[in-house]
């Protein structure tokens, strides 16, 4: 990875897309265009390498055994751990705890949390922009706990409505706010420092929905004061099956375990278990070993490169994207926010999203068409469906020009 | 530019577009005997068809409304044109085909009394290269098999 990021702080494109060896495929005869990083993100070798490396050599299941494998597997487990403390900038290891996903992290928080510290009467504020996985959660909590839901609105340009929230903390009744950092739909980037001191003030705890943000900007958990932030690791260019729990330690220390079974126990008899030490007791059963190896492989990847430079080459291309497809003929795009990512979600009059996802797709790029995950906020903007292009560290500019060309081309296609 | 698109006219033959575009028989029938609502949830297509039978139990009458892609606002469109006039068994007969002429793309056990209106729906056979796209050509006859069948709601997923 050394050299990748220039004397300019820009990143190597050409070096950063020979690491990603699916990009030299091709797709119906043309070179494959991925803008669908947004969905999952696709996988440096260096990634690929290290997984494979620790199933040939370092390979055991962790905390178990008193041999060498198995140690060496835990410290590699292990290490994962303290490189995603330093990624997010938490204050603590323990602070860290590993899931399969961002989804099970938000559904850990809501059960643990939600079940166990929140009371029935209290609140959790969502927002409009939510993906279903911070969404259905706590509608669950709410059918099963008593807890009231309450949605704060999204403005226009697609932006968190800050007066909406403030007004939906005025009370005092709420004791979480669970918003998106990033949302997967507008690409708008909510300001979440300030989310945090809102919550703070009206006595609530925070949680970031960061599955988008962490992939395109700088986390620092302690500088955003957030109580609770989640990510995953197949968005950031790692494996599917392992996403991250960040929250603090005394927040963790006073909730109930979300899943029982092995390795989340200090002391079992067959009537009670005492639970162990966190991060432990919420890692129940074999954990996502191999999975861990890859994340680690990935936060390696993108640190290597830097999060800043990351950040501004996908600054270019959303400038890019920003100065082109709002101009097209017969296209609409979903929000425009100040502060956005690379994601844009966008109709074309002439055509559902489907049938342009498909005319994209012989032109070999790969964009998603749907809902995304987000319905109520199709239902927000109005529209049934939307294509969505999502840009990653390998997305080129030219890539933005080809999807441009050929929605002008799809527009006249179903004219 | 080069043309990104141009093989794609398989796919999109012209009577699907122009029945994508102007879908026939797009209205509610007020007079409906049989109706039903058909959903593709990852989509978001939807539509709700409205069947008239006469009294020998014959289809007297279909018309459709909803929202969708091309594809499935085409085949709804072109459905309706063909089940009229048709038993439930033939109607239902006609589905069985359609759904094989959509998933491998050709109907070699389509009989020969509905020969006809199955080359109707022949433009629609192109989807079969295209796996995520055949739901969309085969929603409108789930949602006819749940209407005849007294359901009232059918999903393609």
């Amino acid at each position: 990875m050394d050299g990748v990021v220039g004397r300019t702080g820009a990143l190597d494109l050409a070096r950063v897309r020979a690491d990603f060896p699916i990009l030299s495929e091709k797709v119906r005869g043309k070179p494959f265009t991925f803008l669908d990083s947004g969905a999952s993100a696709q996988k440096p070798r260096q990634v690929i390498q290290a997984m494979v490396t620790m199933m040939e050599t370092a390979y055991a299941n962790v905390h178990r055994g008193a041999y060498h494998m198995s140690e060496r597997a835990t410290e590699a487990y292990e290490a994962t751990r303290g490189a995603v403390a330093r990624f997010l900038n938490a204050g603590s290891e323990r602070e860290i705890v590993f899931t399969k996903s961002s989804t099970e992290a938000i559904n850990l928080v809501a059960h643990s949390f939600g079940r166990g510290v929140l009371k029935a009467g209290q609140a959790v504020v969502i927002s409009e922009m939510e993906h279903h996985a911070n969404l259905v959660p706590w509608q669950m909590l709410r059918d099963a706990h008593g807890i009231e839901l309450r949605v704060a609105c999204v403005t226009d340009t697609g932006e968190l409505d800050m007066d909406d929230l403030a007004a939906k903390l005025a009370d005092g009744k709420v004791g979480l706010v669970a918003v998106t950092h990033m949302s997967n739909v507008l690409g708008t980037v909510t300001p979440a420092a300030r989310i945090a001191r809102m919550a703070h003030e009206a006595g609530a705890k925070v949680l970031f929905d960061g599955s988008q943000a962490a992939v395109h900007r700088q986390v620092d958990v302690q500088a955003l004061d957030a109580d609770f932030y989640v990510f995953t690791g197949h968005k950031l260019y790692g494996p599917t099956g392992i996403g991250v729990l960040y929250a603090k330690a005394a927040l963790l220390e006073a909730m109930p375990p979300f899943l029982g079974g092995g390795d989340m126990i200090a002391e079992v008899t067959l009537d009670r278990a005492i639970w162990a030490p966190i991060p432990a007791k919420f890692e129940a059963g074999t954990p996502p070993i191999v999975e861990a190896v890859g994340l680690h492989a990935a936060i390696d990847y993108v640190t290597a490169i830097g999060l800043p430079a990351i950040e501004a080459h996908e600054r270019a291309l959303v400038d890019r994207a920003m100065a082109r497809l709002p101009h097209i003929e017969g296209v609409t795009l979903l929000g425009r926010a100040q502060d956005r990512g690379g994601v844009f979600a966008f109709a074309l009059d002439t055509a559902h999203a489907h049938d342009v996802a498909t005319l994209l797709d012989r032109a070999g790029i790969a964009v998603r068409s749907g809902r995304h995950c987000a319905e109520p906020l199709h239902a927000r903007f109005g529209v049934d469906s939307t294509c969505r292009a999502s840009f990653g560290l390998y997305t080129t500019p030219e890539e933005v020009d080809l999807l441009a060309e050929a929605l002008t081309q799809a527009r006249a296609f179903f004219a | 530019m080069t043309d990104l698109f141009g093989d794609l006219r398989d796919l999109y033959q012209e009577v699907i577009l122009d029945h994508g575009r102007k879908p026939r028989n797009f209205k509610r029938l007020d007079d409906a005997t049989l109706t039903a609502r058909g959903d593709n949830p990852m989509c978001g297509d939807r539509m709700e068809l409205f069947l008239k039978t006469a009294p020998d139990g014959s289809i007297a009458d279909a018309a459709f409304q909803g929202r969708g892609c091309a594809i499935s606002m085409a085949s709804a469109s072109l459905m309706t044109e063909t089940v009229k006039g048709k038993t439930p068994g033939q109607a239902k007969q006609m589905g069985e085909h359609f759904r094989q002429l959509a998933m491998t793309g050709t109907c070699p056990d389509c009989g020969a009394e509905i020969a006809e209106d199955m080359e109707r729906l022949t433009p629609l056979s192109g989807v079969h290269e295209f796996p995520s796209r055949v739901k969309c050509a085969t929603l409108a006859w789930h949602t006819l098999n749940a209407a005849l069948d007294g359901a009232k709601e059918a999903s393609s997923e």
